[in-house]
């Protein structure tokens, strides 16, 4: 008992007591209300977790501005519309074509532009999230302008999700099913998941590609692979959310993928912290909620952004949740003595 | 044939314009400055406010268009340079990535700013400004809203003497850059901006200076834009922001002749897409082009060898 009061009170038992918190609250939501609305807006809030902790990857840890986020997204969404359908595939069959289909698109993206000057990458994503945008738009199989309808919600056999559960004498229907079996789990699989690989070799490969390329390199990290395994990752972990969105609003159309919504996802990850899991996470639920919550205040929510990206750029760039962040009253105090300043910001200064 | 190569140099020196102000700042600090089109859009808005605002500026004709022109120039000029001021000069020791997401930040600022106080419609181009309209030509030059016949094609008055302008300013920004003074400093900065520093050159200045005049080059290409086309909205700047930087790096990011070169090879290139393929892939083919640069030559056409910062 004394040891789990000293691992709670330390700086990765405080994490993961936060952690714990969050989602029992978000589990037990449907118990408190099953007012449609409300689980929509929930899932929808779970789904830009979703994409915050992808681009988290792709951003904060190896570096690399990603402008076109969502453009996996729609190829996991297209993807799976298509193939369910016109081919009259199952759902969860979708799955290894999302992400193979992702894969593709990473590598065709990420390929030529990675070897240059990472900047590229920023404006290369840009067009690309046009590109496929414009695509889905002309091409026939996408539905063209109105997209695609009647997407079929998960289904096992001959029993899907719109048949609804009743388990202990309570029905769930089908969008709260959803939201539980597939929205929540994927998102419990990320929040464990991504801090780990973020921790492992490969995650502090990225994070020295990203503050010192030329080191990293020097110290044997093959920095092209480093950076398009992050790419790829962030490409699959979006097609995923995209699969997942598609199953939940049954229409998908090219107006859903543009530029703003990329934007959108990136202004999370900024304003949560780069490379912060827990910001991350913070960021997205406060894009998803404030807009929804601050309705009558708040009339242009993409210029409040701006103003807000802006704004934690010049006065705090590590964000909210800086990924540094040492708590308070946490025995590891003295590791905020490290000097966490890019060695690049460090050269300019000499 | 003629028409297709006609339409893509008159789309191109648009393109042309606003990657020059792309490529001068990328030069000299090594920032994609994402803002750049919407200070495009930006000039546009000023250019049609000031149309309906002054007073009597309607019966000017040909002449109100000139007046907004350098309006419009100043102020997108003093855009750029208080957008430097206060959103890039204090990241500049930051690292490449805030930066970035600064100037994206401040693209959203201005797009957003612009749907704010003119509202989220397609806002009409005052009759007064129109280069379309033949009454707003005096007696003499009315050839200017004609169409006028060129080796087997043909262009309107307008569009020749937009592209004229266009000429003009590049040639007199051409002078600048490599024969006085000040050119010479942004030049130095763009080698090495800490041996500048040493040499006595106002490092802030000089970049404010390049601000100006790119931002002024953008704002003159959005008054043109609202002129030729009759119509502007506040996301017409994404756009043509994102043509333009391509436009940049087919002629090689960084280079001032580049910067032409590739606004018209870009322009070239999407009229015969246009033409081959339909005109609903035209924004399609400019990006493959600029992933096939990106990927065969990086350096574009003129460009150098690109040395990455340390």
């Amino acid at each position: 008992m004394e040891s789990l009061k000293t691992y709670f009170s330390g700086q990765r038992g405080v994490y993961h007591g936060i952690a714990i918190a969050v989602v029992v609250a978000v589990f037990a939501l449907p118990f408190i209300t099953i007012d449609a609305y409300t689980i929509q807006l929930a899932t929808q809030a779970l789904i830009y977790v979703l994409l915050a902790l992808g681009l988290n990857v792709v951003v904060g840890y190896a570096g690399l501005l990603d402008l076109g986020y969502v453009a996996f997204y729609a190829v996991g969404a297209y993807t799976s519309g298509i193939l369910t359908t016109r081919l009259g595939w199952p759902m969860w069959a979708t799955i290894p074509a999302v992400v193979a289909a992702c894969v593709l698109a990473g590598v065709v993206i990420g390929g030529p532009t990675l070897r240059l000057r990472s900047d590229y990458l920023a404006i290369v994503t840009l067009g690309f999230g046009e590109i496929i945008r414009v695509t889905a738009q002309n091409l026939s199989i996408t539905g063209g302008p109105s997209g695609i309808f009647g997407i079929p919600t998960w289904s096992f056999g001959s029993w899907s999700f719109n048949d609804g559960l009743t388990v202990g004498g309570l029905f769930f229907n089908g969008k709260i099913l959803l939201y539980y079996f597939v929205a929540i789990v994927v998102m419990v699989l990320g929040l464990i998941g991504i801090p780990r690989l973020a921790n492992g070799r490969l995650g502090r490969a990225w994070r020295a590609v990203r503050d010192d390329e030329d080191a990293a390199e020097a110290m044997g990290v093959n920095t092209y692979t480093t950076k398009i395994t992050a790419y790829i990752i962030g490409a699959v972990w979006a097609g995923l959310a995209g699969q997942l969105n598609a199953s939940l609003i049954t229409t998908i159309s090219p107006t859903s993928f543009q530029f703003l919504q990329s934007a959108l996802v990136l202004m999370a990850v900024v304003i949560g912290g780069m490379g912060s899991v827990p910001g991350v996470v913070l960021g997205a639920l406060f894009i998803t909620l404030a807009p929804e919550l601050l309705r009558d205040v708040w009339e242009n929510r993409s210029l409040m952004f701006g103003i807000l990206l802006l704004a934690v750029m010049l006065f705090r760039p590590k964000g909210l949740w800086p990924a540094t962040s040492i708590l308070p009253w946490s025995r590891d105090k003295h590791r905020a003595k490290v000097d966490t300043k890019p060695a690049q910001a460090r050269a300019e200064e000499v | 044939m003629t028409q297709i190569i006609l339409n893509g140099l008159f789309v191109g020196s648009f393109y042309a314009l606003i990657a020059l102000g792309y490529s001068m700042v990328y030069g000299i600090i090594k920032l994609l400055n994402f803002a750049h089109g919407d200070i495009f859009m930006f000039g546009a808005y000023i250019g049609m406010t000031c149309l309906t605002v002054i007073p009597g500026i309607g019966s000017l004709g040909i002449g109100a268009i000139a007046i907004v022109l350098l309006i419009s120039a100043l102020l997108t000029g003093a855009t750029g340079v208080l957008i430097e001021t206060l959103a890039y000069r204090p990241l500049r020791s930051a690292p490449r990535l805030s930066v970035l997401i600064t100037a994206v930040g401040m693209s959203f600022l201005l797009e957003y700013g612009v749907r704010q106080i003119w509202g989220p419609d397609p806002q009409p181009w005052p009759q007064a400004g129109r280069l379309t309209e033949a009454a707003n030509w005096p007696a003499g030059l009315q050839w200017g809203a004609q169409r006028i016949d060129i080796l087997g094609g043909s262009l309107t008055g307008a569009q020749l003497v937009l592209m004229a302008l266009a000429v003009v300013l590049m040639a007199v920004l051409a002078l600048y850059i490599g024969k006085t003074r000040e050119g010479r400093a942004m030049r130095a900065i763009a080698l090495d901006k800490r041996a500048a520093t040493l040499m006595g050159i106002n490092v802030n200045a000089t970049i404010s200076r390049v601000f100006f005049i790119g931002s002024a080059l953008a704002g003159v290409a959005g008054v043109m834009h609202g002129a030729y086309y009759s119509s502007i909205t506040f996301l017409m700047g994404f756009l043509l922001g994102l043509k333009a930087f391509t436009a940049a790096v087919i002629g090689g990011i960084g280079n001032l002749y580049g910067a032409m070169l590739g606004g018209l090879t870009l322009g070239l290139l999407e009229a015969f897409g246009t033409a081959w393929f339909g005109g609903e892939w035209k924004d399609v083919f400019a990006f493959v082009f600029l992933i096939a640069f990106l990927t065969l030559r990086p350096t574009g056409i003129l460009g150098e060898r690109v040395v990455e910062r340390m």
